[in-house]
Order: structure tokens, then sequence, then C-alpha cells
């Protein structure tokens, strides 16, 4: 006996795909058969386990040398603003040139052709992204975020905390506080 | 790498306003898509329409007729599909407690109205360059403001 069969390849595509990305848990949107678009950018962890996943199928993520650094430079900064013993330990141009095995100069400007900004200003991005964070934890005084996050002073971290919000470090806090309140009480 | 267009709209019912924040927008280097709307209550008839491409961030003006910037604000933020858009208010007052309570209601960046051209474009462009950011890096959403 024979069964024949009928199928529609792009719906197999696109539910294959489906059930991948929603192993990996992010939000995430089809746009059409081929491109997929994320709310948030993923890290290269969660890039090399969709990969793997994706595999299996004899899918394979398109990699576009560029974009693949500039992620890796990212997550390696993001790696150093958390881990503030790296910060002591080197200097940025260092560290990245030997985590990623690239000479700066390369690395910055593949950076810069590619995000509208530079390395140097994506750290001071990223640091006040974490001092925010810590300051709305409440846990630490503002002299102990700007020891923890290696600024010389409250005063250096406050100044760059305002060139980088428009904001002192106070108002921030207070904006923020204000502003769930009245979200809670939607 | 190609980047992405950034899909830009501006809410103001001021005619000349809008012309100027066009010519800006289209100097800098930076690649855009720009929508222009005179009232909140325009924009969120055209955002409802199901199917259209959200923008990754709004500019809107504070006093507008119909709907001004801080009811259409409040409706963005209500919005669960909108929840990810920026808001920008572009407002002629300098008064902190209007920035602050542009704020507290769920804005992003507070733009106090720049009187020349050359510094609105270099405040457009820095908007734009941060929002990028926001948009393509692991930064905390929430946490995201700017005051200039």
């Amino acid at each position: 006996m024979k069964l024949y069969l009928k199928y529609d390849i792009n719906k197999i595509f696109r539910k294959i795909l489906e059930e991948q990305l929603d192993k990996i848990g992010v939000h995430y949107k089809i746009n059409r058969l081929g491109e997929v678009e994320f709310n948030n950018s993923l890290s290269s962890q969660t890039i090399k386990e969709l990969t793997t996943l994706l595999s299996i199928y004899g899918i394979d993520i398109i990699n576009d040398h560029k974009s693949e650094i500039v992620q890796r430079i990212k997550d390696a900064i993001t790696e150093m603003i958390n881990d503030s013993s790296i910060e002591r330990q080197f200097k940025t141009s260092t560290y990245l040139s030997e985590s990623l095995g690239y000479s700066y100069t390369y690395l910055s400007n593949i950076f810069s052709e590619s995000t509208y900004t530079s390395i140097e200003s994506f750290v001071i991005l990223k640091r006040i992204d974490r001092a925010k964070s810590l300051i709305l934890e409440n846990r630490l005084t503002l002299t102990e975020v700007a020891y923890t996050l290696g600024y010389s002073s409250v005063a250096h971290l406050s100044g760059q905390f305002k060139k980088t919000t428009g904001l002192t470090p106070t108002s921030f806090q207070r904006i923020i506080k204000e502003r769930n309140k009245e979200l809670n009480t939607l | 790498m190609n980047l992405d267009a950034l899909k830009v709209v501006l809410v103001d019912d001021d005619e000349d306003d809008r012309l100027l924040f066009k010519d800006a927008i289209e100097e800098l280097d930076i690649n855009t898509n720009l929508l222009l709307f005179s009232n909140g209550q325009e924009f969120m008839d055209y955002i409802s329409l199901s199917g259209q491409p959200l923008p990754h961030l709004v500019f809107l003006d504070l006093n507008m007729p119909v709907k001004n910037g801080i009811q259409c604000l409040s409706e963005i933020r209500n919005t669960t599909n909108l929840k990810d858009v920026s808001v920008a208010i572009y407002s002629t007052s300098s008064s902190e407690k209007d920035i602050e309570q542009t704020f507290i209601k769920g804005a992003n960046i507070y733009i106090n109205k720049p009187n020349d051209f050359s510094k609105l474009k270099k405040a457009i462009r820095e908007v734009l360059k941060l929002n990028w950011q926001y948009h393509t890096s692991n930064l905390n959403r929430d946490n995201f403001i700017l005051s200039i």
C-alpha cells in the first residue's frame, strides 16, 4: 500500500522556526520566511543555542561578520561593566582586543560604522545604565555606586550621569519612583 | 552592515515646526523614515489600524488641539503593543515641573525646542542615536530617560 502526501514547505518551515524560537524564550516576530525580528538584541550565547537547535533541520543562520563582531564587543563590554575586577585590571582597549582577538583599531572602526556611536560612548552608556539600576535598588549610597563602577568620585559619576541623561542621579531616582507609583495605580 | 531605517513620527500642530523638523532630520547622516501628524488623535487613529509597522520613536508636541501631547502619551503607555515605542516630548516649555511630569507619565525623552536650526539638528541626532542603542543593545528600557 502507498499513501500519497501533499505538503506545504513554507508552513513546515514556519512551524519548525516557531517551535525552536519558543524554546529559547524570547519575543520574536517572523517577518517573512527567512527573516526573524527580535525586540531586544540576542546575546551570542542565545544565538549559539539557536544555531544548534536549527541545525538539526538543516537551517543555518546567515552570519554577517560585522554584526557578529559588534554583538561580541557589546557582550564583552557588558561583562566588563558587571565585573568591576576586569575594569580595575585592564584598559578597555586592551581588554576588548585580548578577549576578541582583533586589534582595537579594527574593532573600533567596525563598531563606529555599524552603530552610530563609538566604543567609548557605548561604555559610558552601559556604565550609566548599570548606575541607574544600582541607584534604583537603593541598597548602595551614591558614593558606593561610584566606587563599584570605578569612578574616582561621586562628582565624576554625577557629572557623567547628568551628561548622559540630562538629570541628576537624585532627580532620576525621584522620577522613576513617582512613575512606578503612577503605573501601579493604573 | 546595513543599518535599517529608523521609523520616526512627529506629532505637532504647527506647520512651520513640522517642516523645520523634517528638514533637520533629512540633513542627518542617519537613515530615517519620517511620518508627520498634526494632532494626537490623527496619530492614534493611524496607529490603531492593524498591521501598521510600529515606529521606533514618536516625538510629541505638548500643546495641540483635539488631543494634546500628554493625553496622547497616556494612551500610548496604556496600549500594550505600543509599550516598546519610545516617546519624546518636544515642547517649548522648559519648566522643571513640566519636564518631570512628562517623565512620570512615561515619556523617555524631553526636548526643549531649540530656537536655532543647527541646535535642533544636534538635539535630534543625539536622541536618534541614543534611541538606536536602546533598540539594538541590552539596555534597560524602563530606565530610559533623557532631557535635553
